[in-house]
């Protein structure tokens, strides 16, 4: 075990995959000695220099096109792009080949493709600094996504990403790259996906956050502890894939919903959470579920904050659902 | 009548040819014959079945097999190939059974890519030839990332990237020829400019001087290749193919040529190619120039000809046969290959 | 589009008619917009470590090539800048003050605090809203030439960008369809020889940037950027080109940023201090203030007094902008669409009814 922060066990995991399997290659902007702009990949290309710490010209779509020919032909790149902002240029790289490479060849030509990126607001980011938008990864078949809110989490969901045969949307959320530190276990720590976490027991109302999210819930879970409610809090870590079982076995024992996410609401993750409820757990329910998320507005500069769910917010709606019934 | 231009005839003598393609040209030169009919005939008999209704959706390569036999005759089985919308035939002379090939035309349960794509959108892996989707441009990147994982593990073989005329204006043919320069990556990149991208000329594709000066842009060498001969098209793509292998970087290959069919079973050409544009393809037509030096040089008779053509018959009917005579992919498929199965963490 | 023109063009804060060439007097007016800038540079990375703006980029050494480039366009002329053109801000007339109102993301912020700073807009000046993605604003120049070559209006466009974004899909595209429509474009790449970390010559195997326009069928031209005639003169030559209707240049003017990337990054990690010594040399700045004392045009005693003013105009330019009161909360629903949709109007009601950006307020 070693206290990290979850920047610093995101480099771990790295190194650990790399040292583990010369095959593992990183790409992407900044990467090399400039130990990437967040210093994720921090002392790498000294390890392992320029042939495994790849600093590529300016260009996602080069970035993840040319990491699926090279998974194509057995390496496993893991492929970093700078801020989620700057994905858009790979989109049509991730969408329409990574994510189908194995249907549309009858399963001959798997593409594991592991790329990560930080995402989401709270840095003072402004709009292409800030967003959140797992949502539209998660609606893409043939791909996994995964969101880490823990040192442990972030490096033990990325060696399993590593690990993986599929290709892997792997979202850093990079407000609490330095915020929190943890214990992380050392060598090959695994996470297995789809297999959420019980971040807090409770027995009135289900809270679920994931990644940067998930420090401000728990606050607000301690906060409506003060007056009697016992929330629990419940992050799914894999979005894709997801489980379900967690999800329902919690609302089947508390009755009551609120998913939080920053990314705007509309069509946000959290509509999918909220639809499995109402599909597989209507008769659990004694309120409606709530949501506590960013606006259906781009991401603004100087109001962040009020952007942003926080404790207060989350913790407001979990009374008004405990309240309603 | 003015008349329709003359048949352009392959400019070589019999050593100028032997110095192009080796002691063994002969036999080169009749297989390559033999792979342009079987072309030719599967074309033919693909446009009608899906004018009848047998096959969804065919987009030929008429007037592109000297390039896509060249390609395929000229690699070695440990190179790799990135197709475009055109180069299926590339997958046949690798080795890719003509049977396979059919399955997938008729997204049949033989299918090796399960009947998920349109027909023209093969999967033959064992040769190397990797799945296409539909997206112009996008495979031009994987041909460059393939090629630096080759020799990042020290493997041999490069990879050859086709795409059309069209491609070159996409965000990948940028990115991948700038990648591919930066890293010195072993791949050819083959642009099959046959003039056309659906009904966009090339000359409103881009104001370059030609497409294979966009080379230039990226440091990287490139050279207009007249695309309907094959003795041309097999020296440059073996010499690119050397060249990449031994660590002298990629090249741009820019195969001139004429699209001799509509642009898929989709289009109608009528509506935007001038009136003479038929004539021009046909005094360019691949196989017929091959065949007219074959015959000047007493190479191909007339009934070694009709051998030839009654053969490639023969095989596409079975072909197509074996195919009509599969059951569609199973329903159960419809779900699998989305995920590797058994992958982590599945709870449903 | 409304086609009114700005009337406080960069020829005239200059005091230069329109039209004419870059002499003497021009040049003075120049080496102010440039000393301005500088002074904005590092005040501006002050107030950044002092907290009081949150990000800043500087164009340390870019000015010549900023500022060559902005005083060869016309008021009607259109800028599609990146996020370090602040001295074509000032040489288009843009007041010092709206920048800093931007920097600082205040309630007179003309892009409403939306965005980072440096990411301005000023649609007065023709000068586009700027986006952080690397290389987008390259193709919206070339349709806003088509919008142009349309009407039948004698004005170019002007993308800025980066050695870097010479990578971007933008780039390709931008140029390609530009070539294509002879379009009124003049693409101005400052090559700061660094994309981040990145360094000019991984960036791309072609010998330089400009003959990239090669493949689009027009031309490219290198020049000095830290020479601000040899800049002016180019462009003005680019643009004669571009109105004539014999379609776009691509102009690539060879400078070196002095500064870090932003107040985000460490160039110690990634380039040596004798490559930056080297360059240092070769200040814009000094170059141009030299060329004006053998010219007779500056003396030392003058050239304080143009420091000293652009240190006044900053300074109560900075004082204002922190006297204005921040953004009003409730602006965050705004201009999402041309009117409030119901959906965000409850949102705003939730909003209000949770008391956010109210004094205690979640
Ligand atoms: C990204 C994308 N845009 C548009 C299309 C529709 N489309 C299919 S083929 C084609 C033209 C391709 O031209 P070219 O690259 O010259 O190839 P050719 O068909 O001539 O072999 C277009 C526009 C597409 N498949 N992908
Ligand atoms: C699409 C995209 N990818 C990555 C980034 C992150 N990024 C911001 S600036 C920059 C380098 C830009 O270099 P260059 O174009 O040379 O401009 P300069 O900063 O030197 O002026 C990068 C990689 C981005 N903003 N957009
Ligand atoms: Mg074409
Ligand atoms: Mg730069």
């Amino acid at each position: 075990m070693t206290e990290l922060t979850l920047v610093q066990a995101v480099n771990r995991g790295l190194a650990e995959a790399m040292r583990a399997d010369p095959n593992v290659v990183l790409l992407g902007e900044d990467i090399g000695l400039n130990g990437g702009v967040f210093r994720a990949t921090e002392g790498l290309y000294k390890e392992f220099g320029e042939q495994r710490v790849i600093d590529t010209p300016l260009s996602e779509t080069g970035i993840v096109g040319t990491a699926i020919g090279m998974a194509l032909n057995g390496l496993t790149p893991i492929a970093e792009i700078q801020f989620m902002d700057f994905i858009y240029p790979a989109f049509d790289q991730i969408v329409s080949e990574l994510a189908k490479f194995r249907y549309r060849s009858g399963g001959q030509f798997p593409c594991h493709v592991v790329i990560r990126t930080p995402y989401g607001g709270g840095i003072k980011g402004g709009l292409y600094h800030s967003q959140s938008t797992e949502a539209y990864f998660c609606h893409t078949a043939g791909l996994k996504v995964v969101v880490p809110s823990t040192p442990a989490d972030a490096k033990g969901l990325l060696l399993t990403a590593v690990h993986d045969e599929d290709p892997v949307v792997f979202l850093e959320p990079k407000r609490i790259y330095r915020a929190v530190t943890g214990e992380v276990p050392d060598g090959d720590h695994r996470v297995p996906f789809g297999k959420a976490r019980l971040v807090r027991e409770g027995t009135d109302v289900s809270l679920f956050a994931y990644g940067a999210m998930v420090p401000p819930t728990v606050e607000a879970a301690e906060a409506l502890a003060k007056d009697g409610i016992q929330a629990e809090v419940v992050d799914p870590r894999t979005l894709v894939p997801l489980d379900e079982a967690a999800i329902l076995a919690s609302v089947e024992k508390t009755g009551r919903a609120v998913v939080v996410h920053e990314a705007a609401r509309f069509c946000g993750f959290g509509a999918e959470i909220a639809a499995l409820l109402a599909e597989k757990a209507f008769y659990s329910l004694k309120s409606p579920i709530a949501r506590v998320t960013g606006y259906d507005t781009p991401f603004p500069y100087a109001l962040e904050n009020l952007y942003l769910p926080n404790a207060d917010t989350i913790a407001h709606a979990a009374r008004a659902a405990v309240q309603a019934a | 009548m003015n008349g329709a231009p003359a048949l352009v005839p392959l400019p070589y003598s019999p050593d100028q040819v032997a110095a192009r393609l080796g002691s063994d040209w002969q036999p080169t030169l009749r297989s390559a014959h033999r792979w342009m009919i079987l072309a030719r005939t599967l074309d033919a008999r693909m446009q009608a079945l899906q004018r009848q209704g047998r096959v969804g959706f065919y987009g030929a390569a008429t007037g592109q097999e000297a390039v896509n036999v060249a390609a395929g005759l000229a690699s070695r089985p440990e190179d790799w190939v990135y197709p475009g919308l055109r180069e299926q035939l590339v997958a046949l002379v690798r080795g890719h059974p003509l049977v396979t090939y059919a399955h997938h035309l008729f997204a049949d349960n033989l299918d090796p890519g399960r009947g998920r794509n349109m027909p023209c959108h093969p999967t033959a892996q064992e040769v190397r030839y990797v799945s296409m989707s539909s997206v112009i441009g996008t495979q031009i990147d994987h041909a460059v990332g393939t090629a630096f994982a080759l020799r990042h593990r020290h493997e041999p073989g490069a990879v050859l990237a086709f795409f059309g005329d069209g491609a070159t204006s996409s965000n990948d043919f940028h990115a991948a020829l700038n990648f591919g320069a930066v890293w010195g990556a072993p791949v050819v990149f083959c642009c099959t400019n046959n003039q056309w991208a659906i009904s966009v000329p090339v000359t409103h594709q881009t104001a370059a001087p030609s497409l294979a000066a966009k080379a230039a842009e990226y440091g990287l060498p490139g050279r207009q290749v007249d695309g309907t001969d094959f003795v041309a098209v097999f020296a440059e793509v073996r010499a690119a193919l050397e060249q990449a292998r031994s660590g002298g970087g990629p090249t741009l290959l820019e195969f001139v040529l004429y699209r001799m069919t509509a642009h898929s079973s989709s289009d109608d050409p009528t509506r935007y190619q001038p009136k003479d544009w038929a004539a021009r393809a046909v005094a360019h037509d691949p196989v017929a120039r091959l065949e007219e030096w074959l015959g000047r040089n007493r190479l191909l008779d007339a009934d070694q000809r009709a051998a030839v053509a009654a053969e490639c018959e023969s095989a596409v009917r079975d072909a197509v046969e074996a195919a009509e005579a599969t059951i569609p992919p199973v329903p159960a498929s419809l779900t699998e290959d989305v995920y590797a199965s058994g992958s982590t963490g599945w709870t449903d | 589009m409304d086609a009114a023109s700005p009337d406080a063009s960069a020829s005239a804060r200059a005091g230069i008619p329109a039209g004419a060439g870059l002499g003497p007097d021009r040049i003075l007016a120049a080496y102010r917009l440039m000393v301005l800038s500088r002074t904005t540079d590092e005040r501006c990375l002050a107030l950044q470590r002092q907290g009081r703006i949150g990000f800043y980029a500087p164009l340390l050494g870019q000015e010549a090539a900023q500022v060559g480039c902005a005083l060869a366009l016309t008021a009607e002329d259109w800028v599609f800048p990146a996020y370090r053109e602040l001295a074509v801000a000032l040489a288009r007339g843009v007041p010092l003050k709206s920048i800093i109102d931007q920097l600082i993301g205040n309630s007179a912020d003309l892009t409403k605090g939306r965005q980072m700073p440096n990411h301005f807009g000023f649609r007065e000046f023709r000068f586009v809203t700027a986006s952080s993605p690397i290389g987008t604003q390259i193709t919206q120049a070339v349709g806003a030439a088509m919008a142009a070559q349309r009407r039948r209006e004698a004005v170019v466009t002007v993308p800025f960008f980066g050695d870097g974004a010479t990578s971007s899909n933008d780039f390709h595209a931008g140029l390609n369809f530009a070539g294509v429509f002879r379009t009124p474009t003049i693409f101005f790449c400052q090559n700061n020889q660094w994309a981040i970390s990145l360094p000019r010559d991984k960036q791309t195997r072609s010998k330089t940037l400009a003959e990239k326009a090669e493949a689009y069928g027009f031309p490219g031209v290198v020049v000095d950027g830290t020479d601000l005639n040899a800049v002016y003169r180019a462009v003005v030559q680019a643009r004669a080109r571009a109105v004539q209707g014999d379609g776009p240049t691509l102009i690539e003017a060879q400078v070196y940023r002095l500064g870090p990337h932003s107040t985000s990054d460490d160039p110690k990690r990634y380039r040596t201090d004798a490559e930056v010594a080297e360059w240092k040399a070769r200040d814009p700045l000094a170059r141009l203030r030299a060329d004006l004392a053998v010219a007779g045009q500056l003396d030392d005693a003058a050239d304080q007094k143009v420091w000293e003013e652009a240190r006044a105009e900053v300074a109560a330019a900075i004082e204002a902008g922190e006297r204005s009161p921040p953004m009003p909360p409730e602006s965050i629903f705004e201009d999402v669409f041309a009117t409030l949709t119901p959906r965000l109007e409850a949102e705003r009601e939730e909003f209000r009814a949770l008391g956010r950006g109210t004094e205690g307020g979640p």
